[in-house]
């Protein structure tokens, strides 16, 4: 079973890649396969952050761009993401272009005031006289008890703030392209990572290419009920989707990709194809990324549209680590399908799938310790 | 300290301008501020301006300086543009951050001026950045990055003393430290007054001048930028000042009660404006004097006749590209 989802995930994703051409590419190589080719390109491009250099090297995903590009340009730093962030962002002023890169999302607590109070107001502040071409890459945990500092999607406090992209690629191939998107930006961009995704392969071109920000992507149609899902919850939103159709519900599954800019329109459409809107979050739901899908498209489609929302995400608690109450905090295929299955038929008696239907590969095969 | 032997007369005007245009240009804010034309809040370098300028002095077109919300005096002793800082006090589209900033965020990238920032301690990092970026490019180039005595109370302050010395970079920390941060005095905030060797424990070279003494400044400035030319890494500049108006605003603040005037009075009487316009021939201070009122009523005159930005304006430079 995981094996067969795995693969499930992997084809139903990326069909337009596959016809572009490529190989099935870990996420974890299409993020470095990304940065090498865009140092190769630039020679203003650097990496750094802590534990870069590593033997471990992020999970893999910057393991060997030292001895490749040397220590001038991938380099580990002293425990000091607020001085590094500022760094970045007074490199980066200079014309340069450095990708921070952080192994768990909670970190950017720590970076917040040059973020918000600098990297995001830069260019409007000082009148369009400095540009910020920064890339602020960030991992987030879960699961085998990373608990409560090691599992936040802390993505909506940033998508608050004019100045700011932030993008969340749920697979190999756009994570590919839109780092070398984020790169190539002269604006600041939180790129948001997941670990569980790290092994997910998917078809990935082998020259350089962009995915745009700002351009969400149907990964599969349907009729009944339309379904976003942010980051990971994506993969979790397909495996619902094959649930639904042996309950004879025929979800569409779109992928923002970019929170900021956020394409409404494509879900919108949809939206308002199906009169029903469920979206699926990696984080909480108050004041988040699922707050504000939601109330974009239900203020462009009007009342008149009819369409009937509903917001899935975090339980509203902080992550617990014993793992009942783990499995419990996080939305599953299970949990989504059972919620799209209400929404799409909320005369028809309740329906709920096994919950072993819903297992995923990237879940079961997953093991700590991070 | 008397100058050094090698300034020449051309070099002690110069100097002399500099303090000057700056004392005089922000008692003109002053004296412009109650008519409600500058709605900016405004941190008057006013007494304080012999450390921007003594630094400012050395360095080259190439070389840069970061500042903070107390930041005319920088900005204008690196080269900014004095039309262009006081229409941005004005909110004026001609303004250096197209009326987008204010006081607190006043920049000029030709003069490389790098913005400041309301955020105590926030540009240091930007600074460091900067000089990160040069170090890399060898371009040969040293940034100033100026900051008060409360941003030294700050994490970051500590991280970029850190990685500043590990990494060799090319930057010269200056704190102008005035005593107080608002209105709260070392003595509330600070365990000892050690500065310099706490930050010397960084392996840093450090500086301490007691009295705001321009030539002093400039001389330290010039052994720190020539060492980090050369690749020796950074150095340290504590300058002892008095901020003579209060902390915000136009005005003194002697009767609020946190600090005395008798507290003012040695810095009065060590004036470097003054101080420095007694080493010029008369003939030339008279000129200089008219020169630079020459300029100042240029810049209040163009920023009075500047149109504020339009309204689309509000939405544009949110993101570039």
């Amino acid at each position: 079973m995981p094996a067969k989802a795995k693969a499930k995930t992997s084809k139903s994703k990326t069909g337009a890649a596959k016809a572009s051409g490529g190989r099935l590419l870990k996420y974890v190589d299409a993020l470095k396969e990304a940065v090498i080719q865009e140092m190769d390109r630039d020679p203003d491009v650097f990496v750094f952050g802590l534990d870069v250099d590593d033997p471990k090297g992020i999970q893999g995903s910057t393991l060997g761009l030292q001895q490749r590009f040397g220590r001038e340009r991938v380099f580990n730093t002293p425990l000091s993401e607020d001085a590094m962030t500022g760094m970045a962002i007074g490199a980066a002023m200079a014309g340069m272009r450095p990708i921070h890169v952080h192994i768990r999302m909670d970190f950017l607590m720590l970076c917040m005031n040059q973020l918000i109070n600098m990297a995001a107001k830069a260019h409007y502040m000082y009148g369009g006289q400095v540009k910020v071409p920064m890339v602020v890459r960030s991992m987030i945990g879960k699961s085998w008890g990373q608990g409560a500092q090691h599992s936040q999607g802390l993505y909506s406090m940033f998508m608050h703030v004019p100045g700011l992209k932030v993008v969340a690629p749920s697979n190999a191939h756009d994570a590919k392209g839109c780092l070398i998107q984020a790169i190539r930006d002269d604006n600041p961009t939180i790129f948001v990572e997941h670990r569980l995704l790290y092994p997910t392969e998917a078809y990935t071109p082998n020259d350089a290419y962009t995915v745009p920000f700002g351009k969400a992507r149907v990964v599969a149609k349907g009729s009944d009920v339309t379904m976003v899902g942010v980051s990971n919850m994506v993969i979790e939103c397909l495996r619902a989707h094959e649930l639904l159709a042996e309950a004879g519900v025929s979800s569409e599954v779109i992928d923002p990709i970019s929170l900021v800019p956020l394409d409404v329109n494509t879900i919108l459409k949809s939206a308002r194809r199906t009169k029903k809107l469920l979206v699926v979050d990696n984080s909480w739901l108050a004041c988040g990324a699922s707050a504000e899908i939601v109330a974009r498209v239900l203020e462009e489609a009007g009342p008149e549209a009819g369409i009937r929302v509903q917001r899935m995400g975090f339980a509203p608690t902080t992550c617990p680590t014993a793992p009942n109450l783990e499995a419990l905090f996080y939305p599953n295929p299970a949990t989504i399908a059972e919620a799209a299955f209400k929404l799409a038929k909320p005369k028809a008696r309740p329906w709920k799938p096994d919950p072993k239907q819903a297992q995923l590969a990237y879940q079961m095969q997953f093991r700590g310790p991070f | 300290m008397e100058p050094s032997s090698s300034l020449l007369p051309k070099d002690l005007q110069r100097i002399y301008k500099s303090l000057r245009l700056i004392r005089r240009a922000e008692e003109e804010v002053a004296r412009i501020y109650p008519s409600d034309k500058i709605k900016s809040p405004v941190h008057l370098s006013i007494g304080q301006e012999s450390v921007a300028v003594g630094v400012c002095d050395v360095l080259g077109r190439n070389d840069a300086v970061s500042g903070t919300y107390r930041g005319h005096a920088t900005y204008l002793a690196k080269g900014g543009s004095l039309k262009g800082m006081m229409a941005e006090l004005f909110g004026k589209d001609t303004g250096c951050a197209r009326g987008k900033g204010g006081s607190m965020h006043l920049i000029e990238a030709n003069a490389n001026v790098l913005g400041s920032s309301a955020v105590v301690g926030t540009t240091i990092p930007i600074a460091m950045g900067w000089a990160l970026a040069a170090q890399k490019r060898k371009t040969g180039a040293v940034i100033a990055a100026f900051l008060g005595d409360g941003a030294t109370e700050e994490g970051a302050f500590y991280e970029s003393l850190n990685f500043a010395s590990l990494h060799k970079l090319p930057i010269l920390f200056v704190c102008e430290n005035n005593g107080y941060a608002i209105h709260t005095p070392l003595s509330k905030r600070w365990a000892t007054e050690h500065l310099c060797a706490r930050v010397a424990t960084y392996d840093i070279p450090t500086f301490r001048i007691e009295d705001g003494d321009v030539f002093a400044i400039r001389n330290v400035t010039a052994w720190a930028v020539d060492a980090a030319r050369k690749g020796a890494g950074p150095a340290f500049m504590e300058c002892r000042i008095y901020r003579w108006r209060e902390h915000v605003g136009p005005g003194d603040d002697y009767h609020i009660g946190y600090r005395q005037k008798t507290e003012l009075q040695p810095w009065i009487e060590t004036d470097q404006v003054e101080k420095v316009g007694t080493m010029l021939d008369a003939a030339d201070r008279t000129r200089i004097d008219k020169a630079v009122e020459k300029e100042l009523a240029e810049a209040v005159a163009f920023a009075e006749s500047s149109p504020f930005p339009k309204p689309r304006a509000l939405l544009e430079n949110v993101y570039a590209g």
